[in-house]
Formats: C-alpha cells, sequence, structure tokens
C-alpha cells in the first residue's frame, strides 16, 4: 500500500515534470481556459441579443418609423434600410436574419380597421435564434401598435391577468454567463481525454511503459498517477479560469459554491481521463487515437445539453446519455453555478459520474497489459 | 586511393548545442574514392560533423565544401544532395516501418525522379546484393536489426551517390550480418571505385580495415591519416591502443587490464532458470523451447543474431511477457507477473532507449529511486555515488535526448544498478557504446557480479566481450544451439576464435528454412550480381537524368513520391482509414438526430392556491401544449425554487388565492411564472411559450363567457425562409458537414510531421533534393482526397437518411468542400510544424478547430448577430467561409456564381497556411 502510494505519487510527480518541458502544449492549456473562454463569451450572443434586422418600408408613414425605433439593442441591431428587391439576395447572403416588411398604406388601413399585415421574413437556418426572435418581433409590433392606437385616444380591451415572469437565477438573461462556464466545462472533455490517453500512447511508443513494469510497478500505478497528476493540472486550470476570466475579466457573478463545482470537476476528471486511458488502450497508435477521440468528445460535449437542451432530444437518446458522465457533470454544473445548488442536489450525478469513471478505469485496466503485448 | 581528388573538405568548422561545444574548429579532407573511419568516444562530435558534411544540420561556423559545391548555400545544398548518400545513426531510422522493403526502396528512388524501370532493376539488384531479396513484401518494422540497416543502405544507395556517408552502421548487428554488410560496401565500391565512403564506428577491428582514419575527441580532429601511417606513428600494435595514445592524457581511462577473478561456487538454488520456454506470436514461434540455469552470481552472456527471440526471451523471465508454454523461475520460484517483491530484485535495461527523454538525468535517476522505495538520504547518496560510478556527473542536469547513444547506454545501466539489484539483466548494454567506455561497462558488470554476488544476465554482439562472460549461450531462429563456457566454445567449433564458432553455428542452423535472416552469406550475394547487372539496363547516370527533366516536372514528381508514400502507410493502417471514414458517419447520424433547438416538453408545475374552475382550466392549457410537460404539482413556495434549482423543473406557475374570482371580476389577477433562467435560450422560448398559452386560455375563458376578445388589430405573418418546416436537421447537417471537414482532416495532418519528428524518418526530408513545400504538399494530397471522399458520404448519408435536399447546386458545394479540405489540410500542417510533440499537436488541432467551427462559423450563432470581435474572428478561419456555401448550396439553393468571394477566401488561406509551415518547417536541424 506505501509502495503504491510512493509510486502514484513519483509517477505523478514525473508526469509534472514532462508537461512543463512540452512548453506548447502548456501554452494551448492555458489558452484553452483563458483566451477561448474570453472570446467565445464576448464573441457570441445566444439569445437574441444583436439580431440583424432589415426593414422594408413601403409605408414611411409615422408609425412605420415609429415601428423601427422599437426594434433596438439590445435584442437587435439598428434595423437597416432594403429595398424590396435587395430581400433575396440579403438572406442568401446572411446578412439578415429578420426582415420585416411594411407594406404601403400600413398606418392608412389600420387607421381605417382594416387590419393590415406585416410579413415578417425570417431565415430559419439560424436555428436558435429564429423562433424565439420571431416571438419577440410579434410582441413588439404588437405593443407598438397598441401604444400609437392609444396615443390617438383608441384603447383596447384592458389587460386581464397579468402574468408576472420572474425569470430565476438569472434574472437578466445574460447570455455571456451561459456560454462562458460551458465553453470551460467542454474544455475539461477534451483536455482530460487527450491530455491523458495521449499520454499513454506516447510512453508506449518510447518504450517507457514497458520498462515500468519491470520494476515495482502496477499498471494501477501507473493509470492512477496519470489520472491525479493530469486531473490536477486540469482542476487548477479550471479553478483559476473560473476565478480570474469569469469573475475578473467578464464580471460575471457566480452564484453557486466554487470549491462544490470543483468537487464535482475533480470526479468528472476522473471519469474522462479514465475514458482517456481506456482510448488509448484500444487504439494502436497516436493517429488512430485521434480520430477515435474526436467523434466521441464530440458527441459526449454536444450531446450534453450543454449547447442544446437535453428536453429536445429524442428520448431513446437522451435516455442513452443519461449514461455519460458529461450530461451528468453538465446537470450537476449547471445546478450548482447558475442556481446555486447544494451538495444534496447533487450527489446523485456525482456518484453517478464516479461509477461511470470506475468502469472505465476496470476496462482500461483489464486492457493495459493486452495492450502492451498486441502491439508487438 | 583511387583519385587524387578531394570529395569533402571541413575547414575550420565549429558547432555548438546551447552552451556545449561538439565541434571546435575542425578541419578535415576526404579524398575522392577513398574509404575513411571515423573513430572516436560517445560525444566526440563524430554525428554533427557526419550530418553537417551530408546537409542535413546547418553550417553555423567554418566552411564545408563536398563535391565541389559550397554547403553554406541551399541552391548548392539542393544541387549536390541527388550525389550523397547518407544512412543516420539507429536501427533503421530513416525507414518507414508500414512500408515493405520494396516501397521503401521504391520511395527514394522516386524520390530522386528515377523511371519505373530503372527502380525495378535497380532495387532487384540491391535486393540480391544484399540477401533481402527473399522478403521483398515483408514490412519495414518487422525486420530484424541487421535487416533494418541493410535495407536502410539499400535505400541510400538506390540512387547511387557520390557520397556514402554511413553513422555506425553496424551497432546492435550481430557479427554475421556485419560481416556481410562489409562484404557489400567492399563489392559496391569494387563497382564503383569513384565513390567515395565516410564511415563512423565504435568498432576498432572494423576501423582497422579501413585504408584511412579519422581520430576524433572532445570535438577536435586528432589525427587524419592512412590508417597505416597512425598505426606506425603511434608506434602501438592496435588502433585501441594507438587511439588512446592519441588522446589527452586525462582522457585516457584505466589502461589496466580487466583480470576477472574466479567465481565462488555457493551451491545454491540457481538465480534464473527457464525450461521448455516457449512463445508464439501466432503462427510465429519467437523462442523455441529454451532452457537454461544460471547460477548466482554468474555472467551469461547470450549471443545469436538478430532476431532470433533474446529480447522476447528475457522479456519472458522479467514478467512482461506471459510465456506461451513452458516454466521461468526466479531465485527458485516461478515469474509471477503479480510478484511485485521479486521485480525489486532485479535491474533490467532494455535494448532501445526507455528511460524519460523529457527528464534530465539525474531526474531519471531520481525517479527510479522513488519508484524502488529508497529512503531519501539514501537515494541522494546513492544517486551522487552512481553519477561518479558511470561518469555521468558533467551530464547529470541534461535531457537524454541531447546526449549521444553511448552516453543514454551508459544512463540506462546506471539506472538498472541504483536499487543494487540481485540480478541484473541486460539488453544489449554496450550497443553504441565506445570501446573506452565499454571497458567502464564492465569492470562494473565483473566488480557487481565477483564482490557483490549479483548475477548478470547479457546479451552483445561484441565477442571480446562474450569472452569475458562465465558462460555464453548461442541462440538461433528461437533455439539455443549450444551453450558452454567461450573458451570450450571457441575451441569446439570455431578453432579458437568465438566470432569463428559463431559464425559456423550460424551457418550450419541455416539450413532450417526458419532462418531467413543469415540467407545470404556475401559469397552468394557476390555471386548473385553479375548476372543480376546482366539483367540490368545499361546504366544510366542516375543522378544526372534528374537534371535532364524540367525542374518542374522533376519537383512534381518529388510531390508524387511523397503522396504515394502517405497514402500506402494510410492504406496499411484500415483502422485509421476507417475511423477517419466512419467517425464522421457516426457524428452525423448522432448530431442529426440529437441536436434540436426545438424547445419542447419544459417541465412545469403548478402551485394552484385557488382551486377554482378558472386555475384548473390554465393548467389544462399548459398541460395539452406540446411544448410543455407537467410535473408532479408543487405544495408550497419553497418546493418551487428546490425543484428548478434542481433543474427538475423548467417554469413554476403560481396561482393566487381568488384568481378565479378576480378574473371573473376584470380585475386582472397577477400569475406568477418563475423560470430556470440558467440555460438562456431555453428560458427565453420557455418564457415566450408560456405567455402563449396564457393568450390562448383568456381566449377560450372569453369564448365561454360569451364575449370573445377583440381580434388583434393587424397580423404579422411571419414566413420562414429555406427551412419552411423549421426542422432542426435541415440547419444543422451542413452545419455538421462543416464540422467535421475541419476538424477529421485538420487532425490527420497534424500528425503528420510532428510523427516524423518524433520517429526519426524526418530526416529524409533533409538530405534528399526535395524542398518543404514538396514535402509538404505530398503529404497534405492523400488528406484532400480523404477529405473529399467523407464530404461525399456525407451528403450521401444527409440526402439518404435524413431526406436533406440539396436545394442548389451540387457541384458547387463539391468544389467548396474541396477547396475547404485543402484548406483545413494545410491548416493541420501548419500546427504539425509548429509544435514540438504529437500530444501537443492532438490537443491544438481538437481544441482550435472546435472552438472555431463550432462557435464562430455561423453555425449555431448566425454570423450577423455575432460582435464586431467575434465576427473578426469568425472570419480569420476558413470555417465560416465553407458554412456559407455549405448552408447556401444546401438549404438556400444557391449555385456558384454566389461563392466567388468564399472560394477565393478558402483558396487563400490555404496558400497561407502552407506558406507559413514551411516558414516553420525548417529543412536542415541546427
Amino acid at each position: 500500500m506505501r509502495r503504491s502510494l510512493v509510486a502514484i505519487w513519483a509517477l505523478g510527480l514525473k508526469e509534472l515534470a514532462s508537461l512543463r518541458r512540452d512548453i506548447v502544449l502548456v501554452l494551448l492549456i492555458v489558452w484553452a481556459f483563458s483566451g477561448s473562454v474570453y472570446s467565445v463569451a464576448t464573441g457570441l450572443n445566444t439569445d437574441v441579443v444583436n439580431a440583424a434586422v432589415g426593414i422594408v418600408d413601403a409605408d414611411r408613414s409615422a408609425l412605420s418609423h415609429r415601428l423601427r425605433d422599437a426594434l433596438q439593442p439590445p435584442l437587435f441591431q439598428p434595423p437597416a434600410d432594403l429595398a424590396a428587391e435587395e430581400v433575396q439576395a440579403a438572406f442568401d447572403t446572411g446578412r439578415f436574419t429578420f426582415i420585416v416588411e411594411i407594406p404601403p398604406g400600413f398606418e392608412a388601413d389600420l387607421l381605417r380597421g382594416r387590419r393590415p399585415q406585416i410579413q415578417l421574413s425570417v431565415d430559419a437556418t439560424a436555428m436558435n435564434i429564429a423562433g424565439i426572435g420571431t416571438m419577440d418581433i410579434q410582441i413588439i409590433v404588437q405593443q407598438e401598435v397598441a401604444a400609437y392606437l392609444a396615443a390617438r385616444g383608441v384603447t383596447l380591451a384592458g389587460e386581464r391577468v397579468s402574468a408576472v415572469a420572474r425569470v430565476m437565477f438569472n434574472p437578466n438573461l445574460e447570455g455571456v454567463r451561459t456560454v462562458a462556464i460551458m465553453e470551460i466545462l467542454q474544455n475539461i472533455t477534451v483536455l482530460a481525454i487527450i491530455l491523458v490517453g495521449a499520454a499513454v500512447i506516447r510512453e508506449r511508443e518510447h518504450g517507457t511503459i514497458e520498462h515500468l513494469l519491470v520494476m515495482p510497478v502496477r499498471p494501477t500505478d501507473i493509470v492512477l498517477a496519470k489520472i491525479w497528476a493530469n486531473g490536477f493540472v486540469i482542476l487548477l486550470a479550471v479553478w483559476l479560469s473560473l476565478e480570474v476570466v469569469i469573475r475578473r475579466l467578464l464580471a460575471v457573478p457566480v452564484e453557486g459554491s466554487v470549491a462544490l463545482f470543483l468537487l464535482g470537476t475533480a470526479i468528472y476528471l476522473f471519469a474522462a481521463t479514465s475514458l482517456g486511458i481506456l482510448l488509448a488502450t484500444i487504439a494502436r497508435s497516436m493517429p488512430q487515437f485521434g480520430l477515435l477521440a474526436i467523434p466521441l468528445f464530440i458527441a459526449l460535449n454536444l450531446l450534453s445539453g450543454a449547447t442544446t437542451p437535453l428536453d429536445s432530444m429524442p428520448e431513446g437518446l437522451v435516455r442513452i446519455m443519461q449514461f455519460s458522465p458529461t450530461t451528468q457533470f453538465i446537470a450537476a454544473s449547471q445546478a450548482i453555478l447558475y442556481r446555486a445548488a447544494g451538495l444534496e442536489a447533487v450527489i446523485g450525478q456525482f456518484l453517478a459520474v464516479a461509477a461511470t469513471g470506475g468502469l472505465f478505469l476496470t476496462l482500461a485496466l483489464a486492457r493495459f497489459r493486452a495492450m502492451l503485448t498486441a502491439q508487438g | 586511393m583511387a583519385a587524387a581528388g578531394v570529395a569533402v573538405s571541413v575547414e575550420a568548422v565549429s558547432h555548438r548545442y546551447g552552451a556545449k561545444t561538439v565541434l571546435a574548429e575542425a578541419s578535415v579532407t576526404f579524398p575522392s574514392g577513398s574509404m575513411t573511419a571515423l573513430v572516436g568516444p560517445d560525444g566526440a562530435g563524430k554525428s554533427t560533423l557526419l550530418s553537417l558534411i551530408a546537409g542535413s544540420r546547418r553550417l553555423v561556423s567554418g566552411e564545408i565544401r563536398v563535391l565541389g559545391a559550397d554547403m553554406r548555400q541551399a541552391q548548392a545544398r539542393d544541387g549536390i544532395a541527388p550525389r550523397i548518400a547518407f544512412m543516420p545513426q539507429g536501427l533503421g531510422k530513416n525507414l518507414y516501418p508500414t512500408l515493405s522493403v520494396v516501397e521503401n526502396i521504391d520511395f527514394f528512388g522516386r524520390l530522386f525522379a528515377q523511371s519505373a524501370t530503372e527502380r525495378r532493376a535497380r532495387i532487384e539488384r540491391l535486393l540480391a546484393a544484399t540477401g533481402l531479396a527473399p522478403f521483398p513484401h515483408r514490412p519495414a518494422g518487422k525486420l530484424s536489426g541487421g535487416m533494418k540497416q541493410k535495407l536502410s543502405l539499400c535505400c541510400a544507395l538506390v540512387h547511387e551517390p557520390d557520397l556514402l556517408i554511413l553513422d555506425e552502421p553496424t551497432t546492435g548487428v550481430d557479427p554475421l550480418s556485419r560481416r556481410q554488410f562489409w562484404a557489400l560496401i567492399d563489392a559496391l565500391r569494387a563497382e564503383r571505385p569513384e565513390m567515395t565512403v565516410i564511415v563512423a564506428t565504435a568498432y576498432m577491428e572494423e576501423a582497422a580495415r579501413f585504408e584511412r582514419l579519422v581520430a576524433m575527441d572532445e570535438g577536435r580532429i586528432l589525427a587524419a591519416d592512412t590508417t597505416a601511417a597512425i598505426l606506425a606513428s603511434s608506434g602501438t600494435a592496435n588502433l585501441e591502443q594507438a587511439f588512446v595514445a592519441l588522446q589527452r592524457p586525462e582522457r585516457r581511462g584505466s589502461t589496466e587490464p580487466l583480470v576477472i577473478p574466479p567465481r565462488q561456487e555457493d551451491g545454491g538454488p540457481p538465480a534464473i532458470m527457464a525450461e521448455d520456454l516457449t512463445q508464439r506470436f501466432g503462427d510465429f514461434v519467437a523462442v523455441d523451447h529454451v532452457s537454461f540455469r544460471i547460477e548466482r552470481g554468474e555472467i551469461f552472456g547470450f549471443l545469436g543474431s538478430n532476431g532470433c527471440g533474446k529480447s522476447t526471451t528475457m522479456k519472458m523471465l522479467t514478467g512482461l511477457l506471459p510465456a506461451t508454454s513452458g516454466r521461468a523461475e526466479m531465485f527458485g520460484k516461478p515469474v509471477n507477473v503479480r510478484d511485485i517483491e521479486t521485480r525489486r530484485r532485479i535491474g533490467y535495461m532494455s535494448q532501445s532507449f526507455s528511460l524519460y527523454e523529457e527528464l534530465s538525468v539525474v531526474e531519471n535517476l531520481r525517479l527510479h529511486a522513488r519508484l524502488y522505495g529508497l529512503k531519501p538520504d539514501e537515494a541522494s547518496a546513492r544517486i551522487a555515488t552512481t553519477l561518479g560510478r558511470f561518469d555521468l556527473s558533467d551530464v547529470a542536469e541534461a535531457r537524454p535526448n541531447s546526449l549521444p547513444l553511448g552516453i543514454r547506454q551508459r544512463l540506462q545501466l546506471a539506472t538498472a544498478c541504483l536499487h543494487r539489484p540481485e540480478v541484473l539483466i541486460l539488453d544489449e548494454p554496450t550497443s553504441g557504446v565506445d570501446p573506452a567506455a565499454r571497458e567502464l561497462f564492465w569492470r562494473l558488470i565483473v566488480d557487481l557480479s565477483r564482490r557483490e554476488g549479483v548475477t548478470v544476465f547479457v546479451t552483445t554482439h561484441f565477442m571480446n566481450e562474450a569472452e569475458r562472460c562465465d558462460r555464453i549461450s548461442l541462440m538461433h531462429a528461437g533455439r539455443v544451439l549450444a551453450v558452454g563456457t567461450p573458451e570450450k566454445l571457441a575451441a569446439e567449433r570455431g578453432g579458437g576464435s568465438l566470432e569463428e564458432a559463431f559464425i559456423a553455428c550460424l551457418q550450419v542452423a541455416d539450413g532450417t528454412p526458419a532462418a531467413p535472416d543469415a540467407k545470404a552469406p556475401d559469397a552468394k550475394a557476390l555471386d548473385a550480381k553479375p548476372a543480376a547487372e546482366a539483367a540490368s539496363p545499361p546504366r544510366s547516370p542516375p543522378a544526372r537524368s534528374l537534371l535532364a527533366r524540367s525542374p518542374l516536372a522533376a519537383s512534381f514528381g518529388r510531390i508524387l513520391a511523397f503522396a504515394r508514400r502517405e497514402t500506402i502507410e494510410l492504406l496499411r493502417d484500415p483502422v485509421r482509414l476507417a475511423f477517419g471514414l466512419l467517425g464522421p458517419l457516426f457524428l452525423l447520424i448522432t448530431l442529426g438526430y440529437g441536436i434540436s433547438f426545438d424547445v419542447e416538453r419544459i417541465a412545469f408545475a403548478v402551485l394552484d392556491r385557488d382551486r377554482s374552475v378558472e386555475s384548473a382550466t390554465l393548467t389544462q392549457a399548459f398541460e395539452s401544449s406540446r411544448y410543455f410537460r407537467a410535473a408532479e404539482p408543487l405544495g408550497g413556495d419553497r418546493e418551487a425554487e428546490a425543484r428548478l434549482g434542481a433543474g427538475r423543473l423548467g417554469l413554476a406557475i403560481d396561482i393566487p388565492p381568488g384568481f378565479g374570482h378576480d378574473l371573473r371580476q376584470g380585475r386582472a389577477p397577477e400569475l406568477g411564472i418563475f423560470i430556470d433562467g440558467a440555460v438562456t435560450f431555453s428560458a427565453e422560448t420557455a418564457r415566450g411559450y408560456a405567455s402563449g398559452v396564457i393568450d390562448t386560455f383568456l381566449r377560450r375563458l372569453a369564448r365561454q363567457e360569451g364575449s370573445p376578445l377583440p381580434e388583434p388589430i393587424i397580423d404579422v405573418v411571419p414566413r420562414f425562409r429555406y427551412n419552411q418546416s423549421f426542422r432542426s436537421v435541415v440547419a444543422i447537417a451542413p452545419g455538421v458537414i462543416m464540422m467535421l471537414l475541419a476538424m477529421i482532416p485538420a487532425m490527420m495532418t497534424a500528425l503528420g510531421v510532428v510523427r516524423e519528428r518524433e520517429i526519426g524518418s524526418i530526416i529524409n526530408l533533409s538530405v534528399s533534393p526535395a524542398s518543404v513545400g514538396e514535402f509538404l504538399l505530398g503529404k497534405q494530397i492523400p488528406y484532400l482526397f480523404l477529405g473529399c471522399v467523407s464530404a461525399m458520404m456525407l451528403v450521401t448519408l444527409m440526402v439518404g437518411q435524413f431526406g436533406v435536399p440539396i436545394q442548389g447546386s451540387l457541384s458547387a458545394f463539391a468544389l467548396g468542400a474541396l477547396l475547404y479540405v485543402f484548406a483545413m489540410t494545410a491548416f493541420g500542417l501548419l500546427i504539425s510544424a509548429f509544435v514540438r510533440s504529437q500530444v501537443a499537436a492532438i490537443f491544438a488541432s481538437a481544441i482550435i478547430t472546435t472552438t472555431l467551427a463550432l462557435n464562430f462559423s455561423g453555425y449555431l450563432y448566425p454570423l450577423s448577430a455575432l460582435t464586431e470581435s467575434g465576427r473578426m474572428m469568425a472570419h480569420a478561419f476558413p470555417a465560416a467561409w465553407f458554412q456559407m456555401i455549405s448552408l447556401g448550396t444546401i438549404t438556400k439553393g444557391l449555385g456558384f456564381s454566389a461563392f466567388t468571394l468564399p472560394y477565393l477566401v478558402l483558396g487563400a488561406f490555404g496558400l497561407l497556411f502552407l506558406a507559413a509551415a514551411g516558414l516553420f518547417l525548417r529543412k536542415q536541424e541546427r
């Protein structure tokens, strides 16, 4: 037992020393948790903010100007004027997601009670804002028209219910928070799988693992050393990223307990690094490993509920993805960081992640010696 | 000497690595047609000098002229490159392990622009001469060490060079193969007397056969003259002593002859015992019923041809490989993989370097001390003595990859001895080690055996080392041929010479078909030559034929040579090919089904404090909406927050007491809606849907009361373009294709250059006439092709499986895909040229392409909605440009004319990335 601990410790330190020597790799890790997170947080809008709107105003009335003024930042970019014949080209080049077309005589028709129509063209390939934006524009237009009529003394039927929508945990629906934290979570997966898996392949290609196995070292020791050392580096990077990039640079408030989140991350790192080692025992060379790892982490990340909600996936797939430690970890992280959930709320997910990690580790160890004989 | 001219002149050349000087003002000339041996201890600067002459390393100070060309000038270097052949140190380092024997040679022939008939004739002749003819299709990686060296020589000779540079070509090669190797060189020289040969060697007895000798030490030339003259002037009997006489006195080792005291038999159980030990790999029997006993404190030598099963036997004894059958015992106990305690008593040194390159010498020792559980103070004391004992103090802080082979071997032995093992298993510990250091090795080994009773089990190719063993065994093709004291074996089989005995043994065993290695003794090869020559076409001047062709055609030929080789390597690895083609399909299927932006079935719960008809109707309205899914009703305030917090609810509705009453009275009661805002996208959608449901509820209520609400005064009519049905997959599939074509091709090329650098075959670039650009393009072509195939497979799947039609021009898409894959494979090459390890290459390509292709491409987030900085980032990477084409042709129904700019930009990206990769990848080493 003591021997094992000493070996795991010594091999882990070795792992850190060799990581330190690969400057490019260190810089990439730093970038993954700083520059990459920052650029995504500042470069993207996940909600309808800043949507590009074009307007074809054939009416040129007070009302049509009023409508144009209502479509304003932060939800929309100031609308740009378009001629009717430019609409098709504007969509083809992707310049606008929404184009509002106000017909001639719109204001006059309204005042005569003829119930005029406004065309709202939407680029439906921009799936994640097309739906919400359409709803938003409809509401804004109706409100503006009502207000316009009210100013002229025409009142519509009064509101019958005042529905007070309160958004919990993120009252202003700030997308930057979601995006920045999700970027960190996704990079954890990529890094954990690749860093550890590739390190195993490299040691195998250089014959160092074989040499270790002649010494009083068990495969378990080698694997656990890799897990703790690389896990530690990533955990440290995550913590710094949260404190420096998220809290300081992006000034995003983090509601929940950072300690609890880091505990969850540590457990997840155990699972993800074990998965990386398992892949390394399956792949016979570095290129194979790379090609095996990419589809895996893309699927794990994109289907984890981090980019698109789990609810909207087909039920069978949702059930399968429940077995993915990434899905469980994302759910737990969202609960902790966005909703300030406590340990009792996420303990189930923690245990699930730990269990999958244990499974990966067991499989990896079972394949470990076989992998050395197989490489021939 | 054949000619009076000078082939190579070296004038005042100095070279340093960091602060360490490896060559100090070295000046020497090599006459044309001469054969010169370069001798000197490890770290004398031999390899550096040779690589400078060959042009694979950049000349920093001094002047070198090779065949009349000034090696400082790139153009001059390229001009004479076809006339030089360089075989670097290390067993088959410049070979491509998955390529067969013929394919390896063929590649070099193509690189030097030889025609097909020319190549076929040359290959046939070289194979016949080297005895490799019986297995032209065996992969180079599966050859034994000696055969690899011969193949390496074939590759060097395929273009009939005027200058042949061999860096320790016979290191690690068994005596028989060695003999064949030199016979081959002699035959070649007889045929082409104008060829100049320079050979670095660690074997003094080999050096003695050469007409000229250059002795080096500490980066200086000690002597350069004919071998006879050097012997005469030193007044010594042999070269070994002559060399010592040339060295500075403080560099000379102990000159006392090594006396081996007789061994005391202790009569205990044997330290190592093998009985009918057998190892099979498939049909191949690597070790065939091997039996031996090694007593405690005995030095047991293991001799045998390359690839005869020595290393495999050692691995079985250490427990690394489980034996197929038979028994192995250590210290009287069966070898057991799980027996950690026994492993403490063993020290092992593997044939190839297996310590950590990224740790310094002393760090490697420290790691070993820890792993063997030495106490810290004991460890530091032992490390200090070990550094002194193995003469490693000077390089304690250096990293092994900067050290010459001999010192690396010494480090390996030092680590194996660090924990004072009772048994030392040493696999070719002295291969590539200079004579003085080998002497030191043996003093240590003898000392350990006789004074500390350590059992030593050692393999070697040096006969003078074998003579020092207590007993030796001769092994060939998996079987032990003879065991006994060296004297006895030499007397019985070799008429007194152990080397003769060994070779005789091998030749006897040769009759068996299982021993192909040694099948071509020199005599046969030479006999075969005239016949082969007769069959070959008249010799056209080889390298010169290249000049006859237009430079453009030659350049194109080299690009194709690289491309062809890369393609063969790819085809040899069907698993990689399958991953590369099937991985994207798998992802398109999962993501096509899995990703959806439709927010549906949001879990909601109601806290009904009213319990009126109206509150029930409102709850029903939510229940009947396809956007919502009812969860267990709420019991109280706290519960709402808790369940939202745990992510089990997306929406909670709080219906206040008196809601129904107030509603009937027209008092606009307040309805509490609580939304989980964690994921902003879902929250916004949920809010919108909720207000829609409430609106429907109010209308229904009003109708029931008979006072319908007024219709809206205007209509806003949304018209969805391109994707009227609003199916997620229509928007997602083109993006997934864009993403996959970014990641997979980039990953494949990202490993290209850096992998060759890690394995060592990159050296072929530096000594070939090919330019960096040709090398990169050649590497890119197969992956470009693969990427295009992948694109077409993805489109077929998209149309067939998901029913997403291509609205626009398929050929416009195809052109875009071609340019995009070109840009992305070039991006991979750029990464590869920049990073230093494969790990970093995989990681860089994964993280950069995911972040940019996922977020800044217009796929998940439309470009028009990005911030200014985000848009700039998107435009600075090919993904966004191809997304325009992918989405445009598939969903928007556009054709060629819409994409002039994206096409141009993608092409420009590709060229730019290639140019940048060319800048980072230098042809010559520093």
